[in-house]
């Protein structure tokens, strides 16, 4: 019976979408406030039946319901608890009606907490949401609908994919997605905008705060999905330019340059167009990423089946989502009022000169992405496009980025001093260079690309603590005045100071990876092999059984000097209800680098074929963009804070209070 | 500076940026794209020697032979032709007889494709879609068991 109510509460919702959908326009085109409070109760209401829905979605796999086909094909009455919960997500049906309910979330969200905003611009912003909605609540019912019964119902699950039954599958997904599709929200704001014709610094005002949060959760999300990738593939790579990363990749690349541009527009009223620009292209790549993946164009653990049905249904949204919003821009921008004077030498041009690499890299990676797609199309030749090309491509744009991050920080806005900037930053270049001669002289001239990318990355990591420290302090300043300084600074400057830095962070990380060492080797008891500065030695090789899958194990020891500092155990696990075998790697963190043991085959003497990696550092990356999430944690409270002392303190003194940041 | 002069100078700067990129990407597919052959493919169509190609097929049975403990070599066939392959270095775990593969490497006649990476198919029911789609068309193509939907 269960299903059958998921099943109806998904029409609800998609009834109640169709209404959001047209509602709102109305009653913000003839002003009715009346109507338009009813658009948020329409948002929370739709939010809520697809809760129920994908609630009764969950029951039905935790409770091993196999008259639901859904249920049947990805999981197992063994399967443990958290993977059938995670699991509900971990194919098409389940994981696009996840997609919806973020989409329904971040509507209930914006009709929920922002109660100050203009009535008509969450009206129209609502009006959007519910169109995307609506389209991908009809794509659900009409194509996917994760309810189906099958009789007969069977006594047994053919369980999940075993690579997807990983405790990466839980925090991973879910993430993205919330990056993804919060997208969706910014999305909506310009439209809604352009609708509206009006665009001004208090738009964006409203808007950034979605930025960051989307941004949060997908430079979180791509980083978990690359730590997923690194531990559960087996051979230690952490990105691999494969179409599916590409396809998250580029909606980052876009939000981190929205996240800049709408910054000047917020406090300048400069670069309104191309703010509004960036947020259309923000998600239309989010919806290329979702089509590339669940249309079944290209072939990855991502994509679970493939249907050519599903499949156009995904262009069609696309290409009406994103035509539209196109046509739209052409025909109000125009319009629209420029304002906001800069000097190309001030905070605003470095910001602009930021947007303009980030958006080029993103756009080459696009290149890179769809050119196989469309040459196969075109001449039926099958190519690919490999990691050289990116990492040229990507390496070659990022590199004036990098090297302009700080100086950006250390301009002022309007008009800046260059030959200032560049006397701040002095301290910062020689900490870069000391950086380079000692990689230099420590690797003894190994590859040259390594030490730079190092010394980059301590330069961008100095630098964004240099405009941080002179803030608090300056010449002559006590201890106490400097400290009272530090209590008062705005989160928001810690922020981009945390996010600059966490920046340099991951990219000494992505450095020192050529540092590593990769051996493969055919292993036996108890006779040492070196790998880096470790020593590791295989102790014991032996199997057990796990809840739903059995496995063989080798029990390894890291040893430096003589003495064990971690042991790890690499594991070949086999699934016998797929059929289907994995490998565990075998993972050590020391000093922030790491053991990176993976089990292969074994050979006709009894020696066993291990991939054996010393990666110095390598933990780097991931901590690198947990701090630039934390740094936009930062910003996103920061706002939070000063609207409600605004609020407070506006009250009392109406008018006259300017934002201080 | 004016107005129009700023204006102008950032579009000056974009182009510039813009244009330059462009050539760094022209630049870099020229030497990046790997095409993808059969192995019949690779006899009709004369591919260069000393190419850097990737080839699809399925894994000959009876043709996985370990040449050292770390090393290996095996046939890709497409039904039609065969391509002997040689591989140094560790097969994935889903690398078996009668299985689709993906191998890159050089190409240097069809006596041997000396490859630097072999891929296999990640779960029992797909395969690298390029082998598919070729198997399809040469009318070898098994439905995978079940009702893969």
């Amino acid at each position: 019976m269960s299903p059958e109510i998921g099943h109806f509460a998904l029409i609800l919702a998609f009834l109640l979408a169709l209404l959001q959908s047209f509602a709102p326009f109305v009653a913000a085109q003839t002003n009715d406030s009346r109507l338009m409070a009813q658009a948020s109760w329409l948002a929370i209401g739709q939010f809520g039946f697809v809760a129920l829905s994908y609630g009764l979605l969950t029951y039905a796999h935790v409770a091993d319901d196999f008259s639901v086909t859904n249920v049947f094909e990805n999981s197992h009455s063994l399967k443990p608890l958290v993977y059938k919960i995670s699991g509900v997500w971990g194919n098409h049906e389940g994981s696009m009606l996840l997609w919806v309910l973020i989409l329904a979330l971040f509507g209930a969200l914006l009709a929920g907490f922002s109660r100050q905003m203009p009535e008509i611009l969450k009206s129209n912003v609502l009006g959007v949401q519910a169109l995307i909605s609506a389209s991908f609540l009809a794509f659900i019912l009409f194509t996917s609908n994760p309810f189906t019964r099958m009789f007969p119902a069977a006594a047994e699950g053919r369980d999940l994919n075993p690579i997807l039954q990983d405790p990466g599958l839980a925090i991973h997904p879910p993430l993205l997605y919330l990056g993804y599709v919060g997208f969706s929200l910014v999305f909506s704001f310009a439209a809604a905008a352009l609708i509206e014709g009006r665009i001004d610094s208090a738009w964006a005002k409203w808007v950034r705060p979605w930025i960051l949060l989307a941004w949060i959760f997908l430079t979180l999300g791509i980083a978990m999905g690359s730590y997923w990738a690194y531990y559960t593939l087996g051979w230690g790579g952490f990105w691999f330019w494969d179409p599916v990363e590409n396809a998250s990749l580029m909606p980052w690349l876009a939000g981190t340059a929205l996240l800049h541009s709408a910054l000047v527009m917020e406090k300048r009223n400069a670069l309104k167009i191309w703010t509004i620009f960036l947020a259309i292209v923000a998600f239309s790549l989010s919806l290329l990423g979702t089509f590339l993946v669940r249309s079944g164009v290209l072939t990855s653990v991502h994509s679970f089946a493939s249907d050519p049905q599903r499949g156009v249904f995904i262009l069609a949204i696309l290409v009406v989502f994103i035509g539209g919003a196109l046509a739209l821009y052409a025909w109000r921008a125009p319009s629209l009022k420029q304002g906001g004077l800069f000097a190309p030498i001030s905070r605003e041009g470095a910001l602009v000169l930021n947007n303009l690499f980030l958006i080029v890299s993103c756009a080459t990676v696009l290149v890179g992405t769809l050119y196989p797609l469309a040459l196969e199309a075109l001449t039926g030749e099958k190519i690919s496009v490999g990691a050289p090309f990116f990492n040229l491509c990507v390496g070659l744009l990022m590199l004036p980025l990098f090297l302009a991050m700080p100086v950006g920080q250390a301009l002022s806005w309007k008009r800046g001093n260059l030959y200032g900037a560049a006397q701040r930053l002095v301290f910062a270049l020689s900490c870069g260079l000391v950086a380079f001669v000692f990689c230099f002289a420590w690797t003894r001239g190994g590859p040259v690309l390594a030490p730079l990318g190092a010394a980059l990355a301590i330069y961008i990591m100095i630098g964004a603590l240099v405009e941080i420290t002179q803030r608090i302090f300056s010449r002559g300043v006590s201890v106490s005045s400097a400290f009272e300084r530090l209590i008062g600074l705005p989160l928001a400057a810690w922020g981009t100071t945390w996010a600059h830095f966490g920046m340099g962070v991951t990219l000494l990380g992505l450095a020192a990876s050529v540092w590593g060492t990769e051996t493969i080797s055919a292993m036996r008891l108890n006779q040492p092999q070196q790998v880096g500065p470790y020593e590791v030695v295989m102790q014991h090789i032996s199997g057990r059984e796990g809840q739903n899958y059995s496995e063989a194990f080798a029990q390894i020891s890291i040893r430096s000097g003589g003495v064990e500092v971690a042991t790890v155990e690499p594991a070949k696990r086999n699934y016998p209800a797929r059929r289907m075998g994995t490998a565990k790697a075998g993972i050590a963190t020391l000093n922030l680098g790491q053991i990176y043991v993976s089990m292969s085959d074994s050979n006709s003497d009894g020696s066993i074929n291990m991939r054996l990696y010393w990666k110095p550092l390598v933990t780097l990356i991931w901590i690198g963009s947990v701090f630039m999430a934390l740094g936009a944690c930062f910003s996103l409270v920061d706002r939070r804070f000063k609207r409600t002392v605004q609020r407070r303190i506006g009250s009392k003194l109406p008018g006259t209070l300017q934002s201080a940041e | 500076m004016t107005r129009k002069q700023r204006r102008l100078s950032l579009i000056f700067g974009a182009l510039s940026i813009l244009a330059l990129s462009l050539g760094i990407a022209l630049y870099a597919l020229r030497d990046s794209v790997v095409f993808f052959f059969t192995p019949s493919e690779i006899s009709a169509k004369a591919v260069k020697v000393g190419a850097r190609l990737r080839v699809g097929g399925l894994i000959k049975t009876g043709s996985i032979v370990k040449a050292s403990q770390t090393s290996i070599r095996f046939i890709i066939t497409d039904g039609q032709s065969d391509l002997p392959v040689a591989y140094d270095g560790l097969v994935p775990d889903l690398f078996r007889e009668g299985q689709g593969v993906v191998a890159e490497g050089k190409y240097s006649g069809m006596d041997v494709f000396t490859a630097d990476s072999v891929l296999a198919k990640h779960d029992e029911r797909y395969m690298p879609r390029e082998v598919a789609e070729s198997l399809k068309q040469k009318g070898l193509w098994k439905s995978p068991q079940g009702t893969s939907k």
